[in-house]
């Protein structure tokens, strides 16, 4: 309706042509100009501000189509499926009846089910609280580590761009060869861990790392994400500390302060934000651990739920590993709930 | 670094004066009694600075080994032969042998499943950086109705954990002929490399001025050719950084490729033809060919990262950031 009338008055301002005849001749060209590229638009039409706007929206239409269609059909029907199936039978065949929550009290009498779950949430738990440790230690290190120079309250290590290039290399790699790489490292006979304790002879230290005891298996897995998400941090850290004002520091310092009670007092408080967000970061990324542990430990040893998961799906229980897949969903949100929760502090601006 | 004072006497021998305690404000005196006093104090704060810059080094180089030993150990074991590592892993290569590399790159395959990654993400990182930069420049740079709710979908998509998605993904391919295909996997890769990129890439659009794209406008230009010459390469910084986050991602992608990419081991990807290496080369006893593999597969990402060491640590973490 109001795309009727405003034409309509344009033309009767313009005074030029009757209104009538503006009308039906620029609706023809302008049907044409939905149709036709803009450099075969006349430029009667192009200048139209009905045309300026079907351009803008045939534009916006145009370049959100292919990636919202992806999008949708590829990553939010996944998920939204997924949690429709969790209350079905589906075995991957065309039938799927539903069960209601069939499969959730299958799952808490399924007692393999707890045991990965008690791995994965010791993951959970204990990973972040190593890597993040580790991460914040050695970033400070490298941003106050260093050697006093004039003029300066902190200052970092020398080489400190170094010591990132090397702590990031576990990183740029592929999580499948890191898988790789350390189950040959923890091999029994021929591993580079067993090798260096008997070159040092500890050979009592010996130990089938993967193998043999679950523990020793949970703690090697928890070294290997541990080892391989330093080095994120370092970088992470050590760019969020040098953000920190100089000033700061020189505040502390003429207040007698420490390095230690520098370190509790001002850098901590500081860049909390970012240690809050990382830690969601990894407890994530502990939570599913599906790579290291699939290709690096042997199934008898130790499983986690994704693994589990998977381990089911490959059975045909896809109905059942659906369930199981929401489980480690409502985990990692209530995972992140907690840490926003304790985790949050006064916002201090600088 | 702006925010330093004027280098007064004053601030500049604070640090070293504030180990020994106090004294600070009597180096500005210039009494010659007072001097010597300073002096001492000087020298006992870098004497203690000194041993905590040893110490801290010390365990900086301590995580050097760490991180990079065991990568070291596979690529100077690629070098030996399997029967010399057997009697010894500690060992170092005595003569320079390449034939486990030769077999890692044919027997083992490593060559095709290189040159399949190679392809796959020829197809996925362009998909991936031109549909996201599309998607972004629009919800970035247009008011339109349902531009917030885009926004919020493919934030929103960051943060569930795609394992859950992977079986209904499975089926949708399978019903589409896309299961084991490699078009079907350059899609799924794109798909799911769409949400962080979009959400990054509409923060770095809208720091863009706008004055520019007007002007594009006004001379004339469509929104499509303003997209294409004015605003991509003015958003070339933060697409180098998401290039080189999608390009690890991509690449080193296992999850993924193990469901949708399994039926035939030809069409392996790099990462699932490392995690079979483990499988079939310790069957055949050939460590060295394994090892050779993962060398192969490791040197050429680290010294890429080597040489863009700033642009990839920038681009990796800039996510957790935002």
């Amino acid at each position: 309706m109001k795309t009727e009338t405003r034409p309509a008055t344009g033309g009767q301002t313009s005074g030029k042509q009757p209104p009538g005849r503006t009308r039906t001749s620029s609706g023809l060209a302008f049907a044409l100009a939905v149709v036709l590229p803009p450099r075969f638009t006349p430029e009667r039409v192009r200048t139209d501000r009905r045309y300026r706007t079907l351009d803008k929206y045939r534009f916006i239409v145009g370049f959100l189509a292919l990636p919202l269609l992806f999008y949708t059909v590829f990553v939010i029907s996944p998920f939204l499926q997924a949690i429709y199936y969790s209350f079905t039978d589906w075995a991957g065949g065309t039938t799927a009846n539903f069960v209601g929550g069939d499969n959730y009290v299958k799952m808490w009498n399924d007692e393999k089910f707890w045991d990965s779950l008690e791995s994965s949430l010791l993951l959970l738990v204990v990973v972040p609280l190593i890597t993040l440790t580790l991460g914040i230690f050695f970033a400070y290190m490298i941003t106050a580590g260093g050697r006093h120079r004039r003029g300066r309250a902190v200052s970092g290590v020398a080489g400190s761009s170094l010591y990132k290039i090397v702590y990031f290399f576990p990183q740029v790699l592929s999580i499948a060869l890191i898988a790789v790489v350390w189950q040959q490292v923890y091999s029994s006979r021929s591993g580079l861990l067993n090798g260096l304790l008997g070159s040092v002879g500890l050979e009592s230290l010996e130990q089938r790392w993967l193998g043999g005891d679950y523990k020793l298996a949970l703690f090697s897995t928890m070294a290997v994400i541990a080892w391989s998400f330093v080095g994120f941090y370092v970088v992470l850290f050590s760019a969020a500390m040098g953000a920190i004002p100089k000033d700061i520091y020189e505040a502390a310092l003429l207040d007698g302060a420490g390095r230690v009670a520098t370190f509790f007092r001002v850098t901590l408080p500081l860049i909390w934000d970012t240690v809050r967000t990382g830690w969601i970061y990894m407890g994530i990324q502990a939570l599913d651990a599906f790579a290291v542990v699939l290709i690096m430990v042997p199934p008898h040893a130790l499983k986690v739920t994704p693994v589990y998961l998977y381990e089911r799906f490959r059975e045909g229980q896809f109905g059942y590993a659906t369930a199981i897949g929401v489980v480690l969903l409502v985990l990692s949100m209530i995972f992140t709930l907690i840490v926003m929760r304790i985790g949050r502090r006064d916002q201090i601006e600088y | 670094m702006s925010a330093e004072p004027m280098p007064s006497d004053a601030v500049t021998d604070q640090p070293d004066a504030s180990g020994a305690g106090g004294g600070s404000a009597a180096s500005a005196a210039p009494a010659a009694g007072r001097r010597s006093a300073d002096d001492g104090a000087k020298s006992a704060g870098r004497g203690q600075s000194g041993v905590l810059n040893v110490f801290s080094h010390a365990f900086l180089i301590a995580w050097v080994v760490m991180a990079a030993g065991p990568l070291v150990w596979v690529a100077l074991t690629a070098f030996r032969p399997t029967a010399d590592f057997l009697n010894d892993p500690m060992g170092l290569p005595t003569s320079i042998h390449w034939q486990n590399f030769a077999n890692a790159w044919t027997e083992a395959k490593i060559g095709r499943y290189a040159f399949n990654s190679l392809i796959i993400l020829a197809g996925s990182l362009t998909g991936t950086m031109l549909l996201g930069s599309m998607a972004a420049y629009v919800i970035a740079r247009f008011t339109f109705p349902g531009n917030r709710l885009i926004f919020l979908l493919f934030a929103g998509g960051m943060m569930f954990p795609v394992i859950l998605a992977l079986i209904p993904l499975f089926t949708i391919m399978d019903n589409m002929s896309l299961l084991d295909t490699r078009p079907g996997l350059i899609i799924a890769y794109i798909a799911y490399s769409l949400p962080f990129t979009t959400f990054f890439l509409t923060s770095f659009f809208r720091t863009l001025p706008s004055g520019v794209q007007e002007a594009a406008m006004i001379d004339g230009a469509s929104h499509t050719r303003t997209f294409f010459q004015v605003m991509l390469p003015m958003a070339k910084p933060g697409l180098v950084s998401i290039g080189i986050f999608n390009f690890l991602g991509q690449w080193n992608q296992y999850l993924l490729p193990l469901l949708l990419n399994n039926e035939d081991e030809n069409n392996y990807v790099l990462p699932q033809g490392l995690a079979a290496l483990t499988v079939s080369q310790g069957y055949a006893g050939d460590w060295g060919a394994l090892f050779a593999g993962l060398t192969i597969a490791m040197l050429p990402v680290l010294v890429v990262y080597a040489v863009f060491q700033r642009q990839v640590q920038a681009g990796l973490t800039a996510g957790a950031l935002k």
